[in-house]
């Protein structure tokens, strides 16, 4: 799928509900259908000035530390890439080009909100809050690991954070964060769910569960459809016959936006007033953020396989984080010196929490059979009490 | 104490926890207005409205997996799925998330689900509505598997399921939700999970049943009683985590032991009771451990009751058994 498809039966439908009631102007364009919105919202022009009416007004050091976490993120990714080639990590799974989307999306939760993760947004984790010492102890799967080993790297957990936990399965968590959403608003908290997964699970069971329910109960949930291009080797336009992701939206019966998802500030604004929305009481909104996945799916994958390096190339040209810096720059929030010591520190950081990591012992053999419930049943006993007793495996200490 | 039937006292104890605990909600298709297909929660809807008795989309994913969610807030939901048949387009979030949040998040989340759903044949309800799906359930790590025989087991094991820090499978043996009647006490009381229970004490023979297949097992141990065998009924109950005590305990005495399910032989939860009694009781057995369950074919219509592991087939397999 291009980013910018024909719009031209959507325009056309425009005329049709152009004094419809949700004809009136709104700050993130003209709603081209009641419920969605296919030109895509943008902040930062082409020119790299910034559009006055949907400037969100982030004060300058909270551009900063945007700015700043989208590059931490980048150099990590580049980093723990590194060390699952050199076999010290056995996986990845990062954001490479779309760290606006990650970033610009958990910058604009509120303290009380919920954010359920898919597995590409340790970004968002450490923007709320957690230290990158408890990221890297799960890329090694150490005792000091949140989950205890039991998962694959990138498979993290953050409730202290308001941040879920990430599992594999392909769009689960969109329920779940309906489910969620649903409960605080019986309970008449005020909070808003966060769910974040790729445009290949808008082709899963529970996109359309949890959209259906969302709009069914008006549940206050901000789906974040990061549109990458790719689910693996599928391209978008094999996802799916809809002129847009977005458009799904309208079958649910709730809002769709679609947002340049390389520009940082547009995804804030578009995420804010989408939990403002849902914070009202308005019900849920599926934005589409469009980005580009720079790197293979994960550590695992060979993306020359399946697509051109000219396609690549021109979505360089895109980069979130180049587009940002440059209107920082403008600003006068940023230079090159401030640049090479963010890169410097991040890195140095990195290395710290990476050599702690590895020096972090192995989870104990008896945590193998904690938490499967609440307390261990007399057939776990006999099979833990077999595990410890018996012969060792090789390769872990123990 | 008052009579009741399976399906009245079930909602008897769904409404006694609902009053108590005002997190506890019930959600499904057709559970509000209409109480439900089997009249389950009947009046829940009037008495404590539709944030709590919700009719939901006709989604059990999106049952289950908004139930999962409700529960990681802090609710404690009761789910219904209308028939044990249709939860397999839950079973992804059942197995994939239910089972695995406390473990895969090192005790961070924990997601606490009922989920109650009918299960069971003789009912004529043909392949889509009559299937037993325990062992697929108790072969995944995580998930507690509950199966009452009477009204008050049902009462006590669902107030203690709904306690209970686990997510819990509660299959209703729905061809005895009005068949199987007894005394049930008014107020709260709870059985024990993991417990199960001697209904008939005998000698020679163990019979492990549970569900609407107990009656059976109790109609063929009083044939054997005839015949001069004294059989030993054991009602498990809960499925998962196993009563294993009860079992070995009864086939040291015995030295002789049927399991009856009414699920497909092979894989089905009568070959782990078998090969933990080989395991544990095997020095005390006088005879081959035998299974008289349903058949590896899908659950037919027109000749259920065949393919049923009802009286007439237990009987013989005591017999024999008894004789080997």
């Amino acid at each position: 799928m291009s980013v910018t498809p024909s719009t031209k039966n959507a325009v056309a439908a425009t005329a049709a509900h152009e004094n419809g009631k949700n004809g009136a102007a709104h700050v993130l364009g003209p709603a081209l259908s009641p419920l969605v919105t296919h030109e895509p919202v943008r902040v930062m022009r082409e020119d790299g000035t910034v559009d006055p009416a949907r400037d969100p007004k982030l004060s300058d050091d909270r551009l900063v530390e945007l700015y700043s976490m989208m590059v931490r993120t980048r150099i990590i990714d580049e980093r723990l890439v590194t060390l699952q080639r050199q076999g010290r990590i056995g996986f990845h799974i990062g954001s490479l080009g779309e760290e606006a989307t990650i970033i610009g999306s958990a910058a604009a939760a509120r303290p009380q909100d919920w954010i359920f993760p898919c597995y590409r947004e340790f970004g968002a984790l450490l923007l709320r809050g957690m230290p990158l010492q408890s990221y890297v102890d799960n890329m090694f799967g150490n005792a000091n690991d949140a989950v205890r080993g039991r998962q694959m790297p990138d498979h993290y957990t953050g409730k202290p954070y308001h941040f879920g936990s990430v599992s594999s399965p392909i769009g689960t968590q969109i329920t779940q964060a309906v489910g969620f959403a649903w409960a605080a608003k019986m309970k008449k908290d005020d909070l808003v769910t966060l769910v974040y997964f790729g445009e290949g699970a808008t082709s899963s069971n529970e996109f359309h569960n949890g959209a259906n329910f969302a709009g069914v109960f008006k549940t206050p949930t901000v789906f974040l459809c990061r549109n990458n291009g790719w689910a693996i080797s599928i391209p978008a336009s094999k996802q799916s016959a809809s002129q847009t992701f977005a458009d799904k939206a309208v079958a649910y019966g709730i809002r769709g936006v679609r947002v340049d998802g390389n520009d940082v500030l547009a995804v804030y604004l578009a995420t804010r007033e989408a939990i403002e929305r849902g914070s009202r009481g308005e019900g849920s909104t599926l934005l589409e953020l469009l980005t580009y996945r720079l790197s293979g799916h994960s550590t695992s994958d060979d993306p020359k396989a399946y697509r051109k390096d000219t396609e690549v190339e021109a979505w360089k040209s895109k980069d979130p984080n180049v587009r940002f810096r440059g209107w920082l720059e403008r600003r006068g929030l940023w230079n090159d010196e401030k640049q090479t010591r963010l890169e410097e520190a991040a890195a140095a950081e990195l290395q710290a929490c990476v050599q702690a990591a590895e020096k972090a012992p192995t989870p104990t053999l008896e945590s193998m059979f904690d938490d499967v419930y609440a307390e261990l049943p007399w057939h776990l006993r006999e099979q833990r009490d077999e595990l410890v007793r018996g012969p060792r495996a090789k390769g872990h200490g123990h | 104490m008052p009579q009741m039937n399976m399906v009245q006292a079930i909602n008897d104890a769904l409404r006694l926890e609902m009053r108590k605990n005002d997190t506890v909600v019930v959600l499904g298709e057709d559970v509000g207005k209409v109480g439900g297909v089997f009249r389950v929660t009947a009046g829940l809807y009037d008495e404590f409205g539709d944030d709590r008795v919700i009719d939901t989309p006709l989604s059990e994913g999106g049952i289950i997996g908004t139930a999962i969610g409700m529960a990681l807030y802090g609710l404690v939901p009761v789910p219904e799925i209308q028939f044990g048949d249709f939860i397999f387009p839950a079973y992804d979030q059942i197995v994939s998330e239910l089972a695995k949040f406390r473990y895969r998040s090192g005790g961070e989340y924990v997601s606490k689900l009922v989920i109650r759903t009918p299960v069971g044949g003789g009912i004529r309800g043909g392949h889509y509505h009559s299937q037993s799906p325990e062992s697929q359930f108790i072969h995944v790590a995580g998930l507690k598997v509950v199966c009452p025989s009477n009204p008050y087991d049902a009462k006590g094991l669902l107030l203690a399921s709904i306690r209970d820090p686990d997510p819990i499978l509660f299959f209703e043996p729905k061809r005895i939700y009005r068949a199987a009647k007894g005394e049930v006490p008014e107020g709260e009381y709870t059985v024990p999970l993991g417990k199960g229970q001697i209904v008939k004490p005998g000698k020679h023979v163990t019979v492990v049943a549970w569900g609407a297949m107990l009656y059976e097992a109790l109609d063929a141990a009083a044939q054997a009683q005839q015949k001069g065998i004294d059989c030993e009924v054991i009602d498990l109950r809960t499925l998962w985590p196993l009563d294993i005590d009860i079992i070995v305990e009864s086939v040291k005495k015995t030295g002789r032991v049927i399991v009856v399910h009414e699920a497909p032989k092979s894989c089905g939860f009568g070959s782990e009771i078998v090969a933990l009694i080989n395991e544990k009781a095997f020095l005390h057995l006088e005879a081959p451990p035998v299974r008289v369950t349903g058949f590896d074919t899908p659950f037919p219509y027109t000749l259920e009751m065949e393919y049923l592991p009802l009286a007439h087939r237990i009987l013989p397999a005591i017999v024999q058994t008894a004789q080997y």
